[in-house]
């Protein structure tokens, strides 16, 4: 018999810690998956944010540097320039990079750091229990926003992929999701080419994954996932943002 | 006929894979695991084509498939 599916090689065999139905795990193996298909995994840091996400050590087969709130981008770039042979990928929530840590992903984009950036975007601040976060949609409910979030008080919630597809130094940016087989295929995708940018020194490779936190949102796993198609994908569109092409490396 | 391996110890029962498999294979069980968790069985090995569509989206990465 031949494998079909199995468990990739950097992933360890500990079980996740998240809420049952929660993406993180779909798109920590997806990580992991990508690890495994460039061959990496000797020679890769990972600098990891605070969030849910923050036992990545405990997940992947390979080293990580554990990151003050939002600062990952900061935390690789030294890891990088120091260390430019290695691989060197940054996982964050929304809370982390798009509220606290807003300065040192916009900068690390803008120098073109050679990294590449998987940012999880669930319209919450998981961890703490479901704080508005800066990507939280108009009318949502959270426990800080109890009668839905309002752009009168609260602005917009904030589109990163858009914004930092405009920076020079990023060379690929996407937005994807993993709610059905055919999104998370595309998502796979745009992991995979968020890896080659950095192997192929192209700046920086962003991919903005829209994620479920059914705890924080209050709903049943499913209700979650449909959520997704729902609400988020109409406000926050998918796609590829920007691709640098072969000649145009930076 | 393709070979599921369900490490239900490790499912949460969240029925991720049940909804989205299109053979309607999977069901949710009424057993209990040792997390606490309702976890999930091959109530149709007969129907299964080894599409794999099950493991790809559990968020627990539960489950194996072989052919
Ligand atoms: C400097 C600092 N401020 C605040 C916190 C509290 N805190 C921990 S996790 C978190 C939000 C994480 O949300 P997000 O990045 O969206 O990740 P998620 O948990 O949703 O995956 C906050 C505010 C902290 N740990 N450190
Ligand atoms: S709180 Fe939300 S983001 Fe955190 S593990 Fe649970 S479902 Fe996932
Ligand atoms: S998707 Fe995974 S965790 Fe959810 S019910 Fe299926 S096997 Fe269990």
């Amino acid at each position: 018999m031949k494998p079909v599916f199995v468990r990739p090689q950097s992933l360890t065999d500990k079980p996740f810690h998240f809420c049952p139905g929660c993406h993180h795990g779909v798109i920590h193996r997806l990580v992991a998956e990508a690890i495994d298909r460039f061959g990496v995994r000797e020679r890769t840091i990972a600098a990891a944010s605070v969030g849910c996400s923050v036992f990545l050590y405990d997940y992947f087969d390979i080293d990580v540097v554990e990151s003050p709130h939002g600062r990952a981008p900061a935390v690789a770039t030294g890891i990088k320039r120091t260390n430019p042979d290695k691989f060197v990928f940054i996982y964050q929530g929304d809370g982390d990079l798009a509220a606290i840590g807003t300065a040192e992903i916009i900068h690390a984009a803008n120098r073109g750091e050679n990294l590449t950036v998987v940012f999880v975007n669930n319209t919450v601040y998981g961890m703490t229990g479901g704080q508005m976060a800066p990507t939280t949609l108009l009318g949502q409910p959270t426990t800080t926003s109890p009668y839905g979030r309002e752009f009168g008080q609260d602005g917009y919630p904030i589109k990163m992929t858009e914004m930092l597809a405009q920076l020079e130094g990023v060379g690929f940016a996407a937005r994807v999701a993993v709610d059905t087989p055919a999104r998370l295929a595309q998502a796979r995708k745009a992991v995979f080419r968020a890896f080659e940018t950095q192997l192929e020194e192209k700046g920086m490779g962003f991919v903005e994954i829209l994620s479920s936190c059914p705890t924080n949102w209050g709903m049943k796993p499913l209700e979650a996932v449909r959520r997704i198609e729902r609400e988020m994908i109409p406000y926050f569109p998918l796609g590829v943002y920007k691709e640098r092409k072969g000649s145009d490396a930076l | 006929m393709p070979k599921l391996v369900i490490r239900d110890d490790r499912c949460k029962g969240c029925s991720i894979c049940v909804e989205f498999c299109p053979k309607d294979c999977l069901e949710i069980t009424d057993r209990l695991n040792p997390l606490g968790y309702r976890p999930v069985g091959l109530r149709d090995p007969e129907a299964c084509t080894g599409c794999a569509i099950c493991a790809r989206m559990c968020p627990e990465v539960v489950i194996e498939v072989w052919k």
